[in-house]
């Protein structure tokens, strides 16, 4: 990338070029004390044919204890409990997913700047105390990861293989976009806005991690710049000290570290928006295993989804007595219109008592209470949106992984 | 709605309960502290003797259990993969050095 390295951060890792990358290779392992997270306690994800067994780390700076999936750049999974426990995820248990290993460890607040450039009359460098100064901007939203619950496909296919937990909720206070792009004054013609953060691609040729907007979107009045989650700053591997917030859109676009916002006269094809982060332009994102030759988008809208969070697959129950369920369920991009229940396959269905609203891009709780009788059981959870959109019976599948919105259910026994 | 549903009883009296929405209170008062820590490195290697191309070729961008945590998959797919590393995110992995990382992958993680 082009942007020079300004004061303000550190990136600890070298950039490799082809020509000294094997030379390189050798320093940097030298320049890296090793640290091993204590892998006493395991955790089984359950993916289908196995494989599904990680290490719970407390490794991480600012984390508690968090599912691994990947050290370096760290992917960390949300253990599922912590969904019980609240429909704001903790800031330290906020799952994290990064593209490139040169994140910066050293970031100062004083001098940090947020630039905004391109097609606009006025280049802009902000402070954290300039942003602050703006009119406050607070909304609760879900940010989940475009490929959160990959590990369950079938058949699997390469990548993070994330149980459900690459999602979580906050209340997140800072900006809006709409207002910092007023501020500098978008030029007639202004098509797309491009959003990048402080982390950079260990190797200098690859692709700089870019997402871009429409200008519209951009321009919704929703779509913000956080410098607070759940009321404090953010975690460093939770993008201190800027994020974009993009309510009801896959995490993809919810740019870390934000520093860099390009007004574009015309559409973003970098590699982010035009070869990676791309779905099937069909109904839930779907092809066959093998299909190929359909067309494609840059993935976009978050689809509904709920979860049973009390209670577990292989849960025994006490049978003909109270039994409370409860769960979390989300809505895409809009509110949720209702969340029910079927412990006949599918064949009918039964209301829950939704819980109290964070805003239509939250997790909401529903629970309900049942009197099992004695025997096996299979419970399934259906969120209906807003919009009138239901959650599918049928696994759809494409060869990323992406946009998982199946009916989930649980089976236990009651005695 | 079924077999054991029958008294189904709608729970009315646990809003609420149990159940923590903290309030935000970030703004005007909002301070910043400057961070500077550490982040695991995650040095793990991969095994064996046919093990050396993927050691000396994968581990500068990603910890070894990117690799270890994927499910046992096509020769085919493992090729895509190791492809994609090259073309689309610059890996600079020497021509000669690709079949052994997939014949590598395709030991440890094949699924044909």
């Amino acid at each position: 990338m082009s942007t020079p390295q300004a004061p303000g951060w550190q990136t600890p890792a070298l950039h490799l070029s082809r020509r000294n990358f094997v030379a390189a290779m050798g320093a940097a392992g030298l320049l890296f004390l090793p640290k091993h997270a204590a892998a006493d306690e395991m955790i089984d994800l359950g993916l289908p044919g196995g494989g599904g067994e990680r290490p719970v780390t407390t490794a991480f700076p600012q984390k508690g204890k968090m599912i691994l999936q990947r050290t370096r750049p760290p992917l960390l999974e949300t253990p599922f409990e912590v969904f019980d426990q609240g429909v704001l995820t903790p800031n330290d248990r906020f799952f994290v997913r990064w593209h490139w290993a040169n994140i910066p460890t050293q970031v100062d607040a004083g001098s940090f700047r947020l630039n905004i450039r391109g097609h606009v009359n006025a280049t802009l460098s902000l402070s954290l105390a300039d942003l602050v100064a703006m009119p406050t901007f607070e909304i609760v939203a879900v940010n989940q990861c475009s490929g959160n619950s990959r590990g369950l496909y079938v058949p699997r296919v390469p990548g993070a293989q994330w149980g459900n937990g690459a999602m979580s909720n906050a209340r997140w206070t800072g900006v809006r976009l709409k207002d910092v792009l007023d501020r500098a004054g978008v030029k007639a013609g202004a098509i797309s806005v491009r959003f990048s953060g402080l982390d950079e691609q260990v190797i200098e040729e690859a692709p700089h991690f870019m997402k871009s907007l429409s200008l519209d979107h951009a321009r919704d009045g929703e779509a913000m710049i956080a410098y607070a989650m759940n009321g404090e700053q953010l975690p460093l591997v939770n993008g201190f000290p800027l994020r974009l917030i993009v309510p009801g859109w896959y995490s993809t676009y919810w740019v870390k570290m934000l520093n860099d916002i390009e007004v574009l006269d015309g559409p973003d094809d970098n590699f982010w928006m035009a070869k990676a982060y791309v779905i099937p332009d069909t109904p839930f994102a779907a092809v066959k295993p093998g299909e190929t030759g359909y067309k494609t988008v840059p993935i976009n809208r978050m689809l509904p989804r709920s979860f049973v969070t009390n209670l577990k697959s292989g849960a025994r129950v006490k049978a003909n007595a109270p039994l409370t369920l409860r769960g979390i369920a989300f809505g895409g991009d809009t509110g949720i219109n209702k969340v029910d229940l079927s412990s006949d396959g599918g064949a009918t269905w039964s209301p829950t008592q939704l819980e109290s609203d964070e805003g239509k891009y939250s997790f909401r709780r529903w629970e309900t209470s049942i009197s099992p009788t004695p025997g096996d059981h299979q419970i399934l959870v259906r969120c209906t949106n807003s919009n009138g959109e239901v959650q599918p019976m049928q696994t759809y599948w494409n060869p990323s992984g992406f946009m998982r919105n199946v009916i989930e259910s649980i089976s236990f026994s009651a005695a | 709605m079924s077999r054991f549903l029958a008294p189904l009883v709608l729970a009315t009296i646990i809003v609420g309960v149990g159940f923590s929405v903290s309030t935000a209170a970030a703004p005007a008062s909002m301070h910043f502290n400057s961070l500077s820590l550490d982040l695991p490195f995650g040095d793990r290697m991969f095994d064996g003797p046919d093990a050396d191309a993927i050691n000396n070729n994968c581990l500068a961008c990603h910890s070894a259990g990117m690799v270890l945590n994927q499910p046992k998959l096509p020769r085919k797919v493992w090729e895509a993969e190791v492809e994609k590393m090259r073309a689309a995110y610059k890996a600079p992995v020497a021509e000669e050095d690709v079949k052994a990382i997939v014949d590598y992958l395709t030991r440890i993680k094949g699924s044909d």
